[in-house]
């Protein structure tokens, strides 16, 4: 079947030649075989994407030996780094979700990032949204550099959204505001598909409640930080209406994620609520869709969003040419994060922001507007993405969809198990 | 083999008095076999006595993979652990799950194995199809299930359709879930037992048949008199193996259901994952590891009673 099965011979010949050519090329700016391994959690789309990035930056930097490695997604992902960090043995930089930054045990498991030497490589505190910026900071030390803003937005198709009347003269989804106009959008749809107006994640709707829970103004914990405070009204109008979704059929009852993707693809959904990274899939279907912010259903814009960032796990005995390379590696990512961007993120780098590169990018730049109202996880240690808080809310929203609970019940389910977790000792 | 055994022995015992005394000193005749199994001795000792006796000592401390210094905490762990309703329901449905997997795996690998047992292109045929599953890893099973599930496009849901029932979302079901992961465990895991039933048919010996024959009796006397009461120690011998390995279920719901929905199929074993690993709480974990290593061994001790008291009988 293949073509060609390297022999043992062959393979050991690579492997000596691979070594010495490393040895070679290894002695440019940063002294003898800087070496920079990066771990990062990009399965999907986004993980092709960054591949094509990398092989760009090891064509500029020959003097750095580059090696990244993707790991599943999620709790296997973070167990991973979490042992490897505690281990004192961790690649030199990794990617990690904001929102689990002060979940991760900052101090024992990260190293601070050198600030002079970020500075000394272009990037500064100026660079970036504050509220992003200041996020990064535990104890007045900076221990993560945003690379992007991850929001919960709105994909239309254009066809369908053409016939159900929704597009403006400009060819893009004429934006509502308040709950009548959001159903009212939403059965415009379902008319035209004759299924669903809009597909979702019904087996985990935690960004879809948090981002309804958060234009409502809803809180989490109270200003301590360590007592649950969420607003039982606020938090049952958001569930009720997504119980509404479903029983009026604008969304499917259960959906996975595949099914969210697989809706939206086939057109028996004409609208999706998801993340943005999906935009890449979409486009090698080759489907007539555009992108723009959530709908703002209810008082204040808000977002349920995350962002990526770079950190450097604790290592035992960091070295000062692989951090140097570290840093060179971090700052070229952020310069080039228009590549990035390409993907559906919204670089946290401004002056790319501002930039033509991706300012021209459709439908990627078209929800650019929402960064800086991008609503984070509770700060607590079992929170952030993909992390126990949100499969909690899984767990218990996933049935306000199928009807098996009602919003009351699912909201006294969620409640006593993040009660259960805000009683468990915290292991960081 | 039970006639043959004392005489091997004596030969050997024979040979050896023959043989002219050793040189070197006696220890090394005495204690020179530890020599060779030491190397197993010492990766046992690292690997499995010292995590044993290590997961007790942590299990009465707050240890963090976190690395944030630990305390002594008495039997705080144990406490919260009897007081976690997420233990008792993950428990519960590792139970379920072998009370549920078990009785199909040991009876349809014995029909299997009674199907399988004749020559020719259809026995091997036979034999080849019951076994190959057995060889794909969890990751590939569960993949091919999940697909076979899935409503809409899914093989089984096909079927239901086509013969005029209603569509069952298999994995998200709370009284699904779990029926769905032991029809895919069984289907991939019952190989095993049936290559151990195949082994314990071949071995009973052809005259045994031939003069039940002579004698008279049908098919159906020889399978309940001769067949199955020749099996009873290896049908005793795949009930204890799969009692065990259906106690360790792990990989199919973490990759099928990853313990939903609702937790309504997280088994014991992943709760001890989430709380060690995704949690960080390595004393806590170890406190369940070892409510759940008890258990194991009480499962593991009745059915050697039982299993040693039938060898009496026979």
């Amino acid at each position: 079947m293949t073509p060609f099965t390297p022999s043992r011979r062959t393979l050991l010949t690579g492997a000596l030649g691979l070594a010495l050519s490393g040895t070679l090329s290894g002695c440019g700016a940063f002294g003898h075989g800087a070496r920079v391994r990066e771990w990062n959690l990009f399965g999907g789309g986004d993980g092709a994407r960054l591949l094509q990035i990398h092989e760009k930056f090891v064509a500029e930097h020959p003097d750095i030996a580059f090696e990244a490695h993707t790991l599943a997604w999620g709790p296997p992902f973070y167990t991973k780094l979490a042992m490897s960090a505690a281990g004192g043995r961790a690649p030199e930089v990794a990617t990690l979700h904001l929102s689990r930054l002060k979940g991760f045990s900052p101090t024992t498991m990260l190293d601070p990032i050198p600030l002079d030497q970020l500075t000394e490589a272009g990037i500064t505190e100026q660079d970036f949204l504050p509220e992003t910026w200041n996020r990064c900071l535990v104890d007045g030390r900076l221990y993560a550099v945003p690379l992007d803003q991850h929001p919960f937005v709105l994909y239309y198709n254009l066809e369908i959204c053409k016939k159900a009347g929704l597009l403006g003269p400009d060819g893009r989804i004429k934006p509502v505001k308040g709950v009548d106009a959001f159903l009212e959008m939403l059965k415009a749809v379902k008319d035209t598909t004759g299924k669903f107006a809009a597909s979702v994640e019904t087996t985990n709707p935690w960004r879809l409640w948090w981002t309804l829970y958060g234009q409502l103004e809803g809180k989490f914990f109270d200003d301590s930080g360590s007592r649950l405070a969420l607003d039982d009204a606020k938090a049952l109008e958001a569930l009720q209406l997504m119980a509404k979704l479903a029983a009026d059929g604008l969304t499917p009852k259960s959906s996975d994620y595949p099914s969210l993707v697989a809706q939206f693809t086939n057109g028996d959904a004409g609208l999706s609520f998801n993340g943005e990274w999906e935009v890449t899939t979409y486009q090698t279907a080759k489907m007539p869709f555009s992108m723009a912010p959530f709908p703002v259903v209810y008082d204040v814009p808000k977002y349920a969003g995350d962002a990526h960032t770079f950190v450097l796990p604790h290592q035992a005995g960091r070295n000062k040419d692989d951090t140097a390379a570290t840093i060179t590696y971090i700052a070229w990512m952020l310069k080039h994060s228009a590549d990035w961007a390409a993907g559906g993120h919204i670089p946290a780098y401004q002056p790319v922001v501002a930039s033509p590169e991706y300012l021209n990018l459709k439908p990627q730049a078209e929800y650019r507007s929402v960064a800086p109202d991008v609503l984070y996880d509770p700060d607590a240690w079992f929170s952030g993405s993909g992390a126990q808080l949100q499969n909690e809310a899984g767990a218990a929203f996933a049935g306000v969809f199928s009807g098996r609970t009602t919003p009351r019940q699912a909201l006294d389910q969620f409640k006593a198990a993040t009660q259960k977790l805000l009683d468990t000792p915290s292991p960081v | 083999m039970a006639v043959q055994t004392p005489t091997r022995t004596s030969t050997t015992e024979a040979r050896h008095a023959q043989e002219p005394p050793r040189n070197g000193p006696p220890w090394i005749e005495k204690w020179g076999g530890l020599f060779f199994v030491a190397p197993f001795g010492v990766l046992f000792a690292f690997f499995l006595l010292w995590p044993t006796v290590a997961g007790l000592w942590n299990s009465f401390f707050n240890t963090s993979l976190a690395g944030v210094k630990q305390e002594f905490l008495g039997l705080q762990n144990w406490r919260e652990m009897f007081g976690d309703p997420a233990v008792w329901d993950s428990l519960k449905n590792t139970l379920v799950f072998t009370a549920m997997s078990t009785p199909p795996l040991v009876i349809i690998a014995l029909v299997m194995a009674l199907l399988a047992n004749r020559k020719g292109l259809l026995g091997w045929l036979l034999r080849f199809s019951y076994f190959a599953p057995f060889v794909l890893p969890a990751t590939v099973v569960t993949l091919i299930w999940v697909w076979i599930y899935q409503p809409g496009f899914g093989l089984v849901n096909g079927l239901l359709t086509a013969g005029g029932f209603a569509e069952i979302d298999w994995l998200n079901d709370e009284n699904r879930a779990m029926l769905a992961v032991v029809i895919t465990t069984v289907w991939w895991t019952v190989g095993f037992n049936f290559l151990l039933y195949l082994a314990a048919l071949q071995g009973i010996p052809e005259q045994v048949y031939e003069a039940a024959s002579i004698d008279g009796a049908n098919g159906r006397q020889k399978l309940f008199r001769i067949t199955l009461p020749l099996m009873s120690r290896t049908t005793g011998l795949i009930i204890v193996l799969q009692l065990v390995a259906s106690l360790k279920i792990f990989d199919q719901i973490y990759l099928m259901t990853d313990g939903g929905p609702n937790y309504a199929t997280r088994p014991i074993i992943q709760y001890i994952y989430e709380s060690g690993f995704t949690s960080y709480r390595i004393g806590y974990a170890s406190a369940i590891s070892y409510l759940f290593f008890a258990i194991i061994v009480i499962v593991a001790v009745a059915q050697f009673k039982l299993f040693s008291g039938k060898k009496e009988a026979v």
